[in-house]
């Protein structure tokens, strides 16, 4: 008998939606927080915007310790988790710790805290050998960014098995893929997944310039952000994290949990093309999604709704479109497509987890999310991104794909359990 | 199911290349030195363990050679030798059977320090167009799937010293999925300054100044690690697969893996190694009598020494097993550790041969049956692997001979 996987707890930080209640607010009215950058003088570089959290992390308990240690991200991580728990309704004390486990998604870890103490050990690149005395002690938990997974499990209680995914920005899918996977194979009966990046700083902000990334559009920032517009130019960086309580399907209903979605169905492939290039066929994005698509014994024509990961960028946009087409045939045409990018910005790793929760939330409330800023139709993106405002349809099946550097290319298949497949 | 392994390859500190690390590992021969790479005399820590010989130009084409980090390029002429010794071409298997799962701990952080130094002291549009990938931990996957056309199931797991492990395991369970051939395992190596000062703030490297006393796991003089670079990609196939194109050979089989993590310091609750150590064997079917030899993770801090000892010894027994720690040769090389280890296993089974643990004189109040003065020549069907990671990561993998 294959144990099915359920999400039975949501935990969200989003620019412009601290919890479930205000990301899904924000979403369902079609309103942006993409802002100039505000955390540090952006005046040097091309792409000045980006969607941040107006986060005060001992606002959400975390101790004057736990701030100083932990990097953004991983802050974020924490306060997600302590949401994402009280949110499932689980008595976490009653666990067996060794049957719970955590899988974090992070693309670029502590990237905003190593660029800080670098700074210092530095003095701002005037050394090449770097000054050991000025290092912060918790520099090794920046260095490696399990430590985020770390922080986790203590918050959780978990000692089960623990790790970080970090497959660049499809992290935040394969984290939660991941656990599943454990939960399914019978390593775990109670993950803790989800992914956090924090990663708008200057040396971020420096790399996307360099490659033209990121969109220059920086006299409207509320509306940079522009999936499958003809007039997109790059993504906007954003940051947050999502955290979910994931537990075996038939013991999340045994203790009446509430239950969003079944993870009914996941596959990553790789495109072996190009670091940061997609070949505009889709054809590895398509091979994900049909697998994905398989393992949950789901038709394309079942597919209530796409969550499209919409970055905003010429190529990825266009290659999406092909894969969707590839693999869902005229069904494509059909069903609506949406990114989430165009108001909460792109946070290289968390945004699959903060997809997932977009998606599961879709599933609870029957609405499907816009993509804002989209007034200009690109003909070569000619699917129903279901424009500007959010729409009332009936959605229990949901792909959520994910794109990123290192030709990472992933799909989940979110369904409401109650409805039979 | 079985997944066993049918090509390694390493770039280790004492020996590029797998026959080259495995001669030097039977004979004894440290990798330890004096730091190369830049000048660690202001440092309190100044040995590595640094990949000898190695000329980039001579294993990496040019063109990926500016937007690779030295790890980077270890790991791919790890992968190129293990796909050389698996005897594999392309189209052996369909491109989505095939992927690549690797471990990462800290990225390329050499390639990272360049380009922060470009950016604060001359400005942004001095960095380079391929940092926005060549530090990050997704670049080794990313890199090895474009080099050899694996569009498979791939994935990254950072788990500081215990990914090695948990990336093996993880190709084990793609290859449960359905997919023929992971390539997978971890090579890691921040020797810069900036990686260095990083390292030195976890509190566990040695500022011993002699490479044959710096690191001693398990004697009574132990008093922290030293660092190295590199680590070792194996093949893992589907064994039915692996028999189906004719592979040259299988060095065994991932017969057993558990991760566990560490209850929060100050509960006073036992750590969880032996419990990963208990739940890869059950996971195997192994009893503990049929091991042959552990690979210890071999911390040389006392108390996570003492952790080990003691995990090592309720399972087996005091003295049970012969236990071993080849690192003492190479230095920890964080996610390369595991798949190191690993690799040395397979390659005792082969040839009947336990490699030593240098430099160290056991203590006895460990009680345990240290391979020291030289290889121990024994049969070896099963052996245990231990890793650790910083934080409270314990992982185990089992490795058999193929049947």
């Amino acid at each position: 008998m294959t144990r099915r996987v359920a999400i039975t707890g949501v935990g969200v930080l989003a620019p412009g939606g601290i919890g479930v209640k205000e990301f899904w607010g924000l979403l369902s009215e079609g309103r942006t927080a993409t802002r100039l950058i505000t955390f540090f003088d952006p005046s040097p570089f091309r792409s000045r915007v980006a969607a941040e959290i107006d986060f005060y992390p001992e606002m959400h308990g975390l101790t004057p310790q736990q701030v100083r240690r932990m990097d953004r991200a991983a802050q974020l991580a924490v306060v997600a988790t302590g949401e994402a728990m009280a949110d499932s309704g689980m008595e976490f004390a009653g666990l067996d710790p060794a049957r719970l486990g955590v899988t974090i998604g992070t693309a670029v870890g502590a990237t905003t805290g190593l660029e800080e103490e670098y700074r210092v050990v530095s003095d701002d690149g005037r050394l090449h050998l770097v000054d050991h005395r000025y290092t912060a002690p918790h520099l090794y938990g920046y260095l490696v960014p399990s430590s985020f997974a770390a922080e986790v499990a203590w918050r959780a209680g978990a000692e089960g098995p623990v790790s970080v995914v970090s497959t660049g920005c499809t992290s935040g899918l394969d984290a939660v893929g991941y656990a599943a996977g454990l939960i399914r194979e019978g390593s775990a009966d109670v993950m803790i997944a989800g992914a956090a990046d924090a990663p708008i700083s200057p040396i971020t902000l420096a790399c996307f310039d360099a490659i033209k990334a990121t969109t220059p559009r920086n006299d409207d920032p509320g509306h940079a952000s522009r999936p499958f517009d003809a007039s997109r130019n790059g993504f906007v960086l954003g940051e947050g994290s999502a955290v979910f309580v994931l537990e075996e399907l038939e013991a999340a209903r045994r203790r009446g949990a509430n239950v969003y979605a079944e993870i009914a169905g996941f596959a990553t492939r790789c495109n072996a093309f190009h670091m940061t290039g997609l070949r505009p066929d889709g054809a590895e994005m398509a091979e994900a999604i049909r697998v994905a698509l398989a393992e949950a014994r789901t038709n394309a024509e079942d597919v209530d709704y796409v969550n499209a990961h919409g970055s905003g960028t010429k190529q990825n946009d266009r290659h999406e479109t092909a894969a969707f087409k590839r693999s869902l045939g005229a069904h494509a045409y059909r069903t609506p497509v949406s990114s989430i990018k165009s108001m909460i910005g792109h946070s290289l790793g968390a945004i699959g987890s903060l997809e997932i929760a977009a998606s599961v939330l879709a599933i609870r409330n029957d609405v499907v999310p816009p993509t804002a800023n989209l007034h200009t139709p690109d003909p070569e993106c000619d699917l129903d991104y279901v424009p500007l405002t959010a729409r009332e349809w009936r959605t229990d099946t949901v792909l959520t794909v994910g794109s990123g550097f290192g030709g990472f290319q992933s799909a989940m298949v979110l369904r409401d359990p109650d409805v039979a497949a | 199911m079985s997944a066993v392994v049918t090509g390694i390859g390493v770039t280790s500190p004492n020996g590029l290349g797998t026959e080259a690390y495995w001669a030097a590992t039977c004979r004894g021969e440290s990798g330890i030195g004096e730091v190369r790479r830049f000048d660690a005399s202001r440092y309190p820590a100044r040995l590595a363990g640094e990949v000898p010989g190695f000329v980039p130009e001579e294993h990496v084409p040019s063109r990926l050679l500016p937007q690779t980090d030295h790890m980077t390029r270890l790991a791919l002429t790890a992968a190129d030798w293990a796909l050389a010794d698996a005897g594999f071409a392309p189209g052996d298997v369909p491109a989505y059977a095939a992927g690549v799962v690797t471990a990462s701990s800290a990225g390329g952080f050499e390639f990272g320090q360049r380009e922060l130094r470009n950016l604060w002291s001359k400005g942004g549009r001095y960095v380079s167009a391929y940092q926005s990938f060549a530090w990050f931990y997704a670049v080794n996957t990313g890199q090895t799937s474009i080099r050899h056309g694996l569009k498979g199931p791939s994935g990254v797991v950072v788990s500081d010293g215990a990914g090695g492990l948990d990336a093996i395991a993880q190709a084990r369970r793609q290859l449960r999925n359905g997919s023929r051939l992971i390539l997978s395992g971890g090579v890691d190596g921040s020797i810069c300054p900036w990686g260095w000062v990083a390292q030195m703030a976890g509190g566990g490297l040695s500022t011993g100044a002699d490479p044959a006393t710096a690191y001693l796991p398990f004697d009574a003089r132990a008093a922290g690690y030293v660092p190295g670079e590199g680590g070792a990609i194996l093949v893992v196939e589907e064994a039915e697969s692996a028999r189906a194109r004719g592979a040259r050979h299988v060095y065994g089989e991932i017969a057993g893996y558990a991760a566990t993590f560490d209850p929060q310091q100050g509960t006073g609750r036992e750590p969880g190694l032996r419990r990963a150590i208990e739940l890869a064997l059950k996971d195997a079917g192994a009893a503990p009598d049929e091991v042959d030899v552990v690979f210890a993770d071999a911390a040389g801090i006392p108390e996570l020494d003492g952790v080990e000892a003691g995990a090592i010894r309720a399972v087996f027994g005091p003295g049970g097993v012969p236990v071993t720690a080849p690192k003492t040769m190479t230095g920890r090389l964080y996610a390369g550790a595991g798949s190191l280890d690993v690799a040395a296993a397979l390659l005792a089974i082969r040839d009947g041969r336990i490699p030593p643990t240098v430099n160290v004189v056991p203590e006895p109040a460990y009680g345990l049956d240290l391979v020291v003065g030289g290889p121990r020549e024994a049969a070896v069907r099963t052996a245990l692997v231990v890793a650790r990671g910083h934080g409270g990561f314990n992982s185990a993998l089992v490795v058999r001979a193929a049947a």
